[in-house]
């Protein structure tokens, strides 16, 4: 067996690259996120809706994106784009694009089953005061609605944030990127892919704990 | 003065007709208990009246306002808009409570004050105050549904109602998911809500409080007013076998005499 000897130095040198690039990672993870909510929330009425114009393109979407592997996704995006003459999105532009519309899909199954789950007790005891059709989404089926998928919402934090590794793929400078460059330039493999893994795993545990005590908070008791 | 008048009204379910023709006068002030066994059509009716359920012929007016469907020309549904102001003068209460899960006591009386009837929340929460004191609830105002006894829940959905001053209030057997010891709590305040003169529809087994609080009872059978009258006439002098039958349910309290 061969002695491997580890030389932690390198990775204290490089830390602040490394902490820059969790952040970049989690920024990407937080952005999409947001964008695939407002999406996804849109797409799931459309599925929802009883027009087959409106709801069939919706779930054609959803399909394709969830049955299509998230890198072969980013590379079409990122290769495909400027081929049809869009040229002006730098990766990072571009990988936000393509994990928005990811998350896009996920939110919407997500959405659509907790709209599906919602008693229709609410929207009657809604209708009963007089509220109009939006003022009872807004007021009160949407309010319930995220509440009880806040734990869905939060598994699909937490896998976003891990899949903004794939992002390295097209050189966006995130986590698994960075790791891969410093390990290139001084061959501590095992050091750079530890570290990297132990940051990802102590960042998608901190968000699961802090999105628990969310949740309790925001726990809708029926 | 009659305050809602609904004339024929039908409703199927796909080809089962539940309702088979209601013909109904509410006065001003009448509290108006239907009764029957389930299945007859009661409930469909109460829901009707507030356009919770469509019905497919027939009319309903409020002070004389074609409610849910236009008044002249071809029969048409009224937009969304319309409906949902309609539905604010018109009250309702749930057998299941429906209380918004993500709001306080509070807020749940104050959401239709504010959205609907546009109220400042300074004011909205002032009347919600005042009801949910009436009601018996005053030191449970920033309470959730969930931390909250059955009974308190529907004494809550029934403030979030009456705050909204409407015209009309429909019970949909209110008491019939409470336990037993709740029961009591609840009629209390639809009897105190009675008495200051609020025209009700009520829908209930509590036969008892239709007795002694309602000024008419309505049985219904299959879909049709099969008696209505003083409670006395209907409780004591029920004119149909079926009547019979269905009053000597209630351990001979009822029936004639």
């Amino acid at each position: 067996m061969i002695a491997y000897n580890f030389n932690w130095a390198v990775i204290w040198r490089n830390w602040d690259a490394f902490m820059a690039a969790l952040a970049l990672g989690l920024g990407l993870a937080v952005v999409s996120l947001l964008i695939g909510t407002i999406i996804g929330l849109f797409l799931a009425y459309a599925r929802l809706s009883p027009s087959p114009w409106i709801s069939r393109p919706a779930w054609a979407y959803v399909e394709f994106i969830r049955n299509t592997p998230l890198l072969l996704l980013i590379f079409f995006v990122y290769f495909g784009l400027p081929e049809i003459g869009i040229y002006n999105l730098d990766k990072i532009q571009s990988f936000i694009l393509t994990l928005s519309g990811y998350a896009a899909a996920y939110m919407c199954e997500v959405f659509r089953a907790g709209l599906a789950s919602m008693p229709r007790a609410y929207g009657e005891a809604a209708k009963a005061i007089g509220l109009r059709p939006w003022q009872r989404q807004r007021y009160v089926v949407l309010p319930v609605m995220f509440r009880i998928t806040l734990p869905a919402v939060s598994n699909n934090l937490i896998s976003l944030f891990k899949d903004t590794s794939l992002a390295a793929a097209i050189a966006v400078p995130e986590l698994t990127f960075t790791a891969r460059q410093i390990n290139a330039n001084t061959y501590r493999v095992i050091e750079c892919w530890l570290t990297a893994s132990a940051l990802y795993l102590v960042t998608a545990y901190a968000i699961a704990i802090a999105l628990r005590q969310v949740e309790k908070r925001y726990a809708v008791v029926r | 003065m009659v305050l809602l008048s609904a004339r024929d009204i039908h409703k199927k379910y796909d080809e089962t007709e539940v309702l088979k023709g209601i013909d109904l006068d509410i006065e001003q002030g009448q509290v108006v208990a239907l009764i029957g066994a389930s299945g007859s059509g009661k409930t469909t009716f109460l829901r009707c009246i507030n356009l919770l359920e469509e019905y497919h012929q027939g009319r309903i007016e409020l002070e004389g306002e074609s409610i849910g469907y236009s008044a002249n020309g071809r029969r048409r549904k009224l937009g969304e808009r319309q409906i949902s102001a309609q539905r604010a003068k018109i009250g309702m209460v749930f057998q299941s409570f429906n209380l918004f899960p993500h709001m306080t006591a509070e807020a749940n009386v104050m959401l239709g004050l504010t959205k609907v009837r546009g109220m400042s929340n300074a004011e909205a929460q002032e009347r919600a105050r005042h009801w949910l004191d009436r009601v018996g609830l005053a030191d449970r105002r920033q309470h959730y549904p969930y931390q909250l006894s059955g009974g308190q829940q529907q004494r809550v959905a029934i403030a979030r109602a009456v705050a909204m001053e409407p015209r009309l209030m429909l019970f949909d057997e209110v008491t019939s998911a409470l336990d037993p010891e709740l029961v009591a709590e609840v009629l209390a305040v639809m009897q105190d809500l009675a008495k200051s003169g609020m025209t009700m529809v009520v829908v209930s087994h509590e036969m008892l409080f239709v007795r002694d609080v309602a000024t008419r009872v309505v049985f219904m059978d299959g879909g049709l007013v099969a008696q209505s009258g003083t409670p006395d006439e209907v409780l004591h002098n029920p004119q149909t076998e079926r009547l019979r039958s269905f009053l000597g349910r209630f351990h001979g309290i009822f029936g004639p005499v």
